[in-house]
């Protein structure tokens, strides 16, 4: 139990100080660095709840494919340190006013948590009874059952939002030649292959 | 006296620290050595491939070279280029390193043969095989080198592509076996050679080492570190043992990648006839053997392709290999619930 507790205190400190981290770092690339360490102990945190299907899951979408692609985009970019720090002012309020929105909104959630209409006992019960199976399966059983529509909607927004991504981004150019894999596949063996019998260390 | 013993190392946290450390140990020492041969073992395949001797001067037959080049990394000085990137120059190695060993903590050598015997084993490997990108995004960033940078490039849009549909090949070993932990995955293929899973899922298990020999930027995927054209790609910048950590880094990744062969398609630690006198050859035996075997044909897919072009990586990848699983995935979820053998929880 120690043990545990000391362990939520480590992982919990370095996902706090390593969120801190990405905003106050200057070089774009250590805050992409910085996120993924956050990842990987908030994965931490879920595997000591017991969750470790969606600390898998966390792992598996947030780090190995979403920062990949962030530490892409960031390493490539003509990094300008003081041209960055311009518009710090400008953009103060607007920033301010988001981070005082969703501070109150999680306030306001752990009011409503406290004031009694979802109480943590009833929130303990549902948990009991889903973990009779192991977590994995227990997600899978409210996923697509209860959840099927969603969960299904939710999968074509995505698909709907990649084709956009793709389309947005398509451009024909002209003059670019294309390999054919049909027409080289059709080709006929006596115009592409020629046998040749070789002793063996004999060479050519 | 015992009795003390065994309480002390089941029951008291020192005592449990000790035998996983131990089992850590026991894991990571004789994987060091397998990854030290595998450097000779593949030199003396591609020698035979070529008609030549390979490596024949240190020791007999040349054994004691893999120690000879280890000694000279570890001797050498570490060069950090001055533009460098200081300390990510330095942890990129460490990164391949770490995330090629780490793995091998939920691979079952045998039956109970295992480190951390996890609910979500097949999903740790998967997420742990897609952080190996890591180590050469940052190394390719930190050297501060053109031909470094575009080989991380490179590598890094060539794994995530592969990782597709390697992630498709376990979901459709997942559906078959109805669980997530590896030994369940070997349980399941119990019986005969042919009711392991290379047979039923014979086409998956083709895209899945055709992806692995992608995911460990081997032949004829080496684009990343293709000579002619990158140097070295991206350890272009690197020397003596920074340079050792990657290259181990490959080894240890490329026996990794077989070993999840072995475990998902080729019946892990069973014996390919379940009869007495092969069923008397512990498991852990027959596990190495097959994965020298798949090991082999790594070797072998190295001394025989002629490598890709990039286009035509990512053709077979995303126009391919993404079509095809995905394809085969839909297949053999509708055989197994039509079919009745939807696996029991």
């Amino acid at each position: 139990m120690l043990l545990q507790a000391l362990a939520f205190y480590v992982f919990a400190a370095v996902t706090v100080a390593s969120a801190a981290m990405v905003v106050v770092s200057r070089n774009p690339v250590y805050s992409v660095l910085f996120l993924i360490l956050a990842f990987f102990n908030a994965a931490a945190l879920f595997v000591l709840i017991g969750a470790e299907f969606i600390a898998m899951i966390l792992v598996i979408v947030y780090v190995g494919a979403v920062a990949v692609l962030f530490l892409f985009v960031v390493m490539m970019l003509d990094i300008n340190l003081t041209e960055m720090r311009e518009g710090f002012l400008k953009y103060l309020p607007v920033g301010a006013a988001i981070g005082v929105v969703l501070l109150a909104e999680i306030l306001l959630g752990l009011g409503v948590l406290g004031s009694g209409s979802v109480t943590i006992e009833g929130l303990d019960k549902a948990g009991a009874q889903v973990l009779a199976v192991d977590n994995t399966r227990a997600i899978g059983r409210v996923l697509y059952t209860q959840y099927f529509y969603l969960f299904q909607v939710a999968g074509i927004v995505l698909l709907v939002a990649m084709i956009g991504a793709i389309v947005l981004t398509l451009r024909s150019r002209p003059g670019v030649r294309r390999q054919k894999i049909s027409d080289q596949l059709y080709r006929p063996k006596d115009q592409a292959v020629t046998t040749v019998k070789v002793p063996t260390r004999g060479g050519v | 006296m015992y009795a003390d013993l065994i309480q002390f190392f089941t029951t008291n946290w020192l005592g449990q620290a000790i035998v996983i450390l131990a089992q850590c140990l026991a894991v990571t020492v004789p994987l060091l050595v397998a990854v030290a041969y595998m450097t000779y073992v593949d030199r003396k395949v591609w020698a035979s491939i070529q008609l030549r001797r390979g490596p024949n001067v240190v020791g007999p037959f040349g054994l004691l070279q893999p120690f000879a080049d280890g000694l000279k990394l570890v001797l050498k000085e570490t060069i950090v280029p001055s533009s460098a990137n200081g300390i990510l120059f330095i942890v990129a190695p460490m990164i391949t390193f770490m995330t090629a060993l780490v793995a091998w903590a939920v691979v079952p050598f045998d039956d109970g043969w295992v480190i951390a015997d996890i609910n979500v084993g097949i999903l740790y490997l998967f997420a742990i095989s897609s952080l190996g990108v890591y180590g050469i995004i940052i190394a390719g960033w930190a050297s501060n080198s053109k031909y470094a940078f575009l080989g991380a490039l490179r590598s890094a849009a060539q794994m995530v592509s592969y990782e597709v549909s390697i992630g498709f090949v376990l979901v459709t070993v997942m559906l078959c076996v109805g669980s997530l932990n590896l030994s369940d995955v070997v349980l399941a293929q119990s019986g005969w050679f042919w009711s392991w899973f290379w047979l039923p899922l014979l086409p998956m298990f083709v895209i899945f080492f055709v992806s692995a020999l992608a995911e460990t930027n081997r032949t004829p995927f080496d684009l990343p570190m293709s000579e002619a054209e990158l140097v070295a790609g991206f350890h272009t910048e690197y020397s003596a043992m920074t340079f050792g950590l990657f290259f181990l880094g490959e080894y240890a990744n490329m026996i990794l990648l077989s070993a999840m062969g072995a475990v998902l398609f080729l019946g892990g630690w069973m014996s390919p006839v379940p009869y007495a006198p092969f069923t008397l050859v512990p498991g852990v035996v027959w596990f190495a053997l097959k994965i020298a075997f798949l090991l082999f044909v790594f070797s072998w897919t190295k001394g025989t392709l002629p490598r890709y072009r990039y286009d035509q990586l990512m053709r077979l990848g995303w126009k391919v290999f993404l079509p095809v699983s995905l394809g085969w995935l839909v297949l053999t979820a509708a055989v197994l619930q039509f079919g009745g053998w939807v696996p029991k929880p």
